[in-house]
């Protein structure tokens, strides 16, 4: 894998740190009047989520990560294993419970969803950013009422549960934001 | 195809620029420091390792030669004060390779002025009662502080900047999140230094007031004297406004050994480094040989005065064309 200098950091770039994969968020160049430069970065840790502040001596290299994003479509899960494959080149991963993460809630079969690889395995699961699941689970709600406030929980096909409006059923189509997890509307099936 | 070729920065910014340069002309016309122009392109430059510069060809026969585009008009000006100019300022474009950020473009514009017969605290007064008219519209500023290094740097770490302890500076980036720091720094004092100001103290720099700092650590690099009274400490000063540094002053060298040495070091170090070779400045030196009149100089980064008067994010709002679509 490449190696990068200071001078190349921007947001997005891919560096090992602490031997994990690491995404640059922001990089900032601080340099006092006379003096060392350094550059102080915001790093996403890829494996963990986690957000951190690093500094680095402005010119020092640090390993880059072989770390790829790739459409593919989910297929199932076997209880340990979820499923993945890419649509033009047929291949398939799997990735389990921990790099899934809360993205299963929202995973149905034939979504597409992004996988990032690291060194050609999966490192975490992106869902769609909006999805359209079928309800299972809520209490009925009363007649007359308009999406105000209030609301009530609904659990969908897929296992998660939403706060949807008072007037939507069981067994009715609606789309989520899986980001916030917010119900947005319902949805007419063609 | 659509090229972006637009300016980055609105018209008003234009116009907020043209404000500021007429307003510095003011304000030294009323003073009688005489408004000067040095060359930009000249057949030496600064030799500080931690300056990266740019150097062209100069494709004159029957001498090609290499012409570097000035870190800092510091040295031409210098050659004028030594010829009788009196105190002069200039602004002018400074370049400075590697350097761009928020805060940073590699072609940038400079203010600088020295002051005959001036020591620090003087030019100290008048560097904050210009920054304060400056930005005066936009940024009332209530006051002007001082604060020495070492009482700043203990005030706010509770550390000691003038003795060198690895594993009390250590301790200190440890418990403030900065663990990277040991690693980083090393054994390195100056380094240390420059870490520790750069992420803990500078950030709380000038709030609602310009900040002065003066008596530096020694060690760290500078053309400034040493102070007579504390050699451990030179006449070097720093200006902040909301954590953001403006410029650097000094009561400037004047022996020529010493700076012919400082040259040789640098020179030197930039050698081990393996960093483009530049030669000492020797007109400069010659010069100092004849004697530069006791004088206090600073600089000024203008566009970073623009950011604060535009409360502008980022270095690009007031440029109009920053150098990636230079």
């Amino acid at each position: 894998m490449a190696t990068y200098s200071t001078s190349e950091f921007k947001g997005g770039l891919k560096i090992m740190l602490d031997a994990d994969p690491c995404a640059i968020i922001e990089n900032e160049f601080v340099k006092p009047g006379k003096g060392q430069a350094f550059n102080r970065v915001k790093i996403r840790n890829l494996k963990t989520g986690r957000v951190i502040e690093r500094t680095f001596k402005s010119g020092d290299s640090v390993e880059g990560a072989d770390v790829v994003d790739r459409e593919m479509s989910y297929m199932y899960s076997d209880g340990d294993y979820w499923h993945f494959m890419e649509s033009d080149t047929f291949e398939q991963y799997q990735a389990n419970a921990t790099i899934v993460g809360d993205s299963a809630k929202w995973l149905k079969e034939q979504a597409i969803c992004v996988l990032t690889l690291w060194n050609g395995e999966p490192l975490a699961v992106t869902p769609p950013k909006f999805v359209d699941l079928v309800i299972t689970e809520t209490d009925p709600g009363l007649k007359g009422d308009t999406s105000g406030g209030g609301g009530k929980p609904a659990t969908l096909e897929t296992g998660a549960v939403v706060r949807v409006p008072l007037f939507v059923q069981i067994d009715e189509l609606i789309r989520v934001d899986t980001r916030t997890g917010e119900y947005i509307s319902r949805v007419k099936e063609s | 195809m659509t090229v972006a070729w637009q300016p980055t920065c609105e018209i008003a910014q234009l116009q907020q620029r043209a404000r500021l340069l007429s307003d510095i002309r003011t304000f030294f016309a009323q003073r009688g420091v005489l408004e000067v122009e040095t060359p930009l392109l000249c057949h030496t430059t600064g030799t500080d390792p931690q300056l990266d510069f740019f150097a062209t060809d100069y494709r004159f026969l029957p001498q090609p030669q290499p012409l570097f585009l000035q870190t800092s008009p510091e040295f031409a000006m210098k050659r004028l004060l030594v010829a009788g100019s009196g105190s002069i300022y200039q602004i002018c474009k400074a370049f400075r390779n590697g350097e761009s950020g928020r805060f940073h473009n590699p072609e940038f514009t400079l203010l600088e002025w020295y002051r005959l017969g001036f020591e620090l605290p003087e030019l100290m007064a008048e560097v904050g009662e210009l920054i304060s008219t400056l930005l005066a519209p936009r940024l009332p500023l209530k006051k002007i502080t001082y604060h020495s290094y070492s009482a700043l740097f203990a005030q706010i770490t509770g550390l000691n900047p003038l003795v060198f302890s690895a594993l009390d500076y250590q301790t200190y980036t440890q418990n403030q999140g900065l663990a990277e720091a040991g690693q980083l720094c090393g054994e390195d004092h100056a380094l240390w230094l420059d870490f520790i100001f750069s992420h803990q103290i500078q950030p709380q720099l000038g709030v609602d007031a310009v900040c002065l700092v003066y008596d530096y650590p020694a060690f760290l690099p500078s053309l400034a004297r040493v102070k007579a009274t504390n050699p451990q400490v030179v006449e070097r000063f720093e200006v902040f406004v909301a954590g953001l540094e403006l410029g650097n002053g000094f009561f400037e060298l004047a022996d020529v050994a010493e700076q012919e040495r400082r040259f040789e070091a640098e020179i030197k170090e930039r050698q081990i480094k393996g960093l483009p070779v530049v030669k000492k400045d020797t007109y400069f030196l010659a010069a100092l040989e004849q004697g530069l009149p006791d004088c206090s100089g600073v600089a000024l980064g203008l566009d970073r005065l623009l950011m604060l008067l535009t409360e502008s994010n980022s270095i690009t709002d007031v440029l109009a064309f920053p150098v990636a679509i230079a």
